[in-house]
């Protein structure tokens, strides 16, 4: 299905659905923030989230790779239930790549070490191998020239391709965007969107928390929209802008297309 | 308006620059040392006082030193006279010749003359292994790190004590089982029933380990535990053979140690012990298992809570009482623990500080790429959190090196230990001996502080220049 073969690889005998998310619901304290999330993700399928301020979407997928712990309900991702068991908590994080909106690069370690300490200590690959599986993935988010460099040299956008390149390092199968071009000057964004679009045409199954609805539209398979910790909305990109059905989506896209 | 790079073409209310300009040399009117100068020295009246003041303090300090060290010293003799105002002729200052009459006291105590070689040797092979590990261009790092934490410990104790200790019991005859064993059997000087019951207690450790990772984590898990626990004990196996084996040194009881040699052994002890205990015991602090948890902050509390003499006491006089009979320590041992343990603390809380500055993102970050919380700590976290911190561990380092006269209280000789006992020598009795004794003291302590610091504020300039530009 994939174009890029590095890719490819790690799809082969994959589960058909990617994420399982049955009833879950999760307080912090008393407050209610995720209630009674339903959502199926297939295989190699595309989904943006969006929704208001603190509506929970950075918690809705932060529970898919578990920085976030789901108090009711299950969560499935790739044919792995999470539960208390870390060593599947460890194995599902190997298959779900993450990249956020502050990008949380190691400022100690250049981009090239950035990129191989994952592969290289988790996976256990020799430093030879991961340093050509980085600069493989560098060349792809265009920055192959920076490896030496430390992260507090590079611009924001070129960060943050370097953390997309550094999650792709691990080769999952899934990939997670929390509001990735959020924190960026309004001239690195699109380097960035380029890239995930890139990475969409390889066929990588992802879930993004945007704001970007040119890239929904692009990419999208379906958007969800959510408010008050609920999935109150779901359709096709085309549909979803064109013809919201609830109210809170009405207002919410006024507020973001005007 | 056709002038279009004059740079005045527009209304005079224009905020729009009417023409590009090239980038240009910034002025010079901040440079030459009369601008300096005035901008830096006299550039307002709090500034001018502030000058004379430092200028006044200058004068008054510097050149008396300077007499009192190097002009109105007397740099050779044999005995006090040659320091005696009265046979001089003049005023004198430092009595240096005392601390060349000294020097052997000083440097290695009551250390047998025929035998300070083996601490020369410890000396010198400990300046050969650190100083390529500071550096940071020299090669092999990691072969002279082991070299230098792994053997060289071990090699400085058998030199310095001379080794060929009669080790007699091991875990299982502690606990009472000697009679398992031929008591006074030697093979090549070595207890026969030491090293049974070595092997012996090897193999159960091993198997009690086992049983409980088993029972903990699983059947996979017995295996593992079982190969640490004899890993581990091959390499204590080691350290104690080197201990056991007679290799025909004299042996030199601790009691003789002093001076120079005490305070390092001390000090470095307490170093390199209180850096990995400081970071355990931070760890153990943030741990989220309560028990963990709990120790840490006990233990922590506890040796911040007492001052350091008051352990030292405790460990030399009092310690003694509660061990059963046959077990006795060595009182510099003692005092070495008593310092390692309350280092610890101290370093533990300043790791704690660095370790709070990390932001989460980091340790998402690492979790996110599936890096285990072992590995999250080792590569990501602690790197960023001791490096934010090297001031505040060179700062413990600092005053752990000056803390060692500390053991003076329990009659061991550091420094200026055996400087003071210098004192009491009616040969050198004259007025300027007490300053000079004092005065080189702290020239040597200076000479090492201030090398650490100075090597601190080096690697972080390193580090600092690594990730910035
Ligand atoms: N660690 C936390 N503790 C308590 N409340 C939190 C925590 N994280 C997020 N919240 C709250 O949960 C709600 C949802 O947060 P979040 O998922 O980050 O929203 P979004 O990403 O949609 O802006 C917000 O009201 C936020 O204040
Ligand atoms: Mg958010």
């Amino acid at each position: 299905m994939s174009t890029d073969p590095v890719i490819a690889q790690a799809e082969a005998g994959a589960p058909k659905l990617a994420v399982e998310m049955v009833g879950v619901n999760k307080w912090y304290g008393e407050f209610h923030v995720l209630r009674d999330v339903n959502l199926t993700v297939e295989r190699g399928e595309r989904l943006v989230i969006c929704g208001p301020s603190g509506s929970g979407k950075s918690t809705l997928i932060r529970c898919i790779n578990r920085l976030e712990e789901h108090q009711k309900g299950r969560i499935i991702v790739d044919g792995i239930e999470l539960t208390d068991d870390l060593k599947r908590i460890d194995e599902v994080r190997r298959e779900v790549g993450m990249c956020f909106q502050h990008f949380n690069l190691f400022p100690h370690l250049t981009i090239l070490e950035n990129c191989t300490l994952a592969p290289m200590w988790v996976r256990k690959m020799p430093k030879k191998e991961a340093e050509e599986v980085a600069m493989h993935f560098l060349e792809k988010v265009k920055i192959p020239h920076q490896a030496k460099k430390y992260p507090g040299q590079l611009s924001g956008g070129q960060q943050q391709r370097v953390a997309i390149a550094r999650a792709l390092c691990m080769r999952p199968r899934i990939m997670l965007f929390d509001e990735p071009t959020s924190a960026l000057d309004p001239e690195m964004v699109k380097e960035v969107l380029d890239t995930m679009v890139e990475l969409a045409q390889d066929g990588m199954t992802m879930l993004c928390v945007t704001h970007e609805m040119g890239f929904a539209r692009q990419v999208a398979n379906r958007v969800i929209f959510m408010d008050a910790g609920q999935i109150i909305e779901m359709n096709e990109p085309n549909a979803f802008f064109s013809n919201p059905q609830h109210e809170r989506t009405k207002l919410f896209l006024s507020q973001i297309l005007h | 308006m056709s002038d279009s790079t004059s740079g005045q073409a527009l209304s005079p209310h224009a905020f729009v620059s009417a023409a590009f300009r090239e980038p240009e040399p910034p002025p010079t009117s901040d440079r030459g040392p009369l601008r300096w100068a005035r901008a830096h020295l006299f550039g307002s009246v709090p500034q001018v006082l502030l000058t004379l003041f430092g200028i006044w303090l200058l004068y008054a300090v510097i050149p008396p030193l300077v007499r009192f060290f190097i002009t109105d010293a007397v740099w050779e003799g044999t005995n006090r006279n040659a320091c005696l105002p009265a046979d001089v002729g003049h005023s004198v200052g430092a009595c240096w010749p005392f601390i060349w009459a000294k020097i052997n006291q000083l440097t290695y105590g009551f250390y047998p003359a025929d035998e300070r070689w083996r601490v020369n040797v410890v000396y010198a092979l400990g300046a050969l292994l650190l100083l390529p590990l500071l550096i940071q261009k020299a090669p092999y790092k990691r072969l002279n790190a082991i070299v230098f934490f792994g053997v060289y410990p071990v090699l400085a104790f058998v030199l310095l004590t001379g080794g060929n200790f009669a080790l007699r019991h091991f875990l299982l005859g502690y606990l009472g089982f000697d009679g398992l064993f031929p008591a006074g059997a030697e093979v090549g000087g070595l207890s026969v029933a030491f090293w049974a019951d070595f092997i012996l207690s090897s193999a159960l450790l091993a198997l009690v380990a086992a049983g409980i990772s088993r029972a903990v984590a699983g059947p996979g898990a017995g295996r593992g535990a079982a190969r640490s626990t004899l890993i581990v004990m091959a390499l204590l196996g080691v350290v104690l053979l080197a201990a056991d084996v007679n290799f025909g040194l004299v042996p030199v009881e601790t009691r003789l140690w002093g001076g120079l040699l005490v305070t390092l052994v001390i000090a470095v002890t307490g170093i390199t012990v209180s850096l990995p205990f400081g970071i355990l015991l931070a760890l153990g602090r943030r741990s989220k298992l309560p028990l963990v948890k709990i120790s840490s902050i006990l233990f922590i509390e506890f040796w911040r809570g007492v001052p350091l003499i008051t352990v030292l006491f405790f460990a030399t006089y009092m310690l003694p009482l509660f061990l059963p009979g046959q077990l006795t320590i060595d009182g510099l041992l003692r005092a070495l623990v008593g310092v390692a343990l309350f280092a610890s603390a101290y370093m533990a809380e300043v790791v704690r500080g660095g370790l709070q500055a990390i932001p989460k993102g980091q340790y998402e970050g690492a979790m996110a790429l599936g890096l285990p919380g072992s590995l999250m700590m080792r590569l990501v976290v602690l790197p960023q959190a001791l490096k934010l911190v090297i001031p505040g561990i060179v700062n413990n380092f600092i005053g752990l090196f000056k803390d060692t006269t500390l053991v003076l209280i329990v009659s061991i000789f550091d420094l200026l230990g055996a400087m003071r006992a210098a004192f009491t020598d009616p040969n050198w009795a004259t007025p300027t001996t007490l300053f000079t004794g004092f005065g080189f003291a702290g020239i040597v302590y200076f000479v090492f502080c201030f090398g650490m610091s100075r090597y601190s504020m080096a690697l972080e300039k390193r580090l600092d220049r690594a990730q910035r530009h």
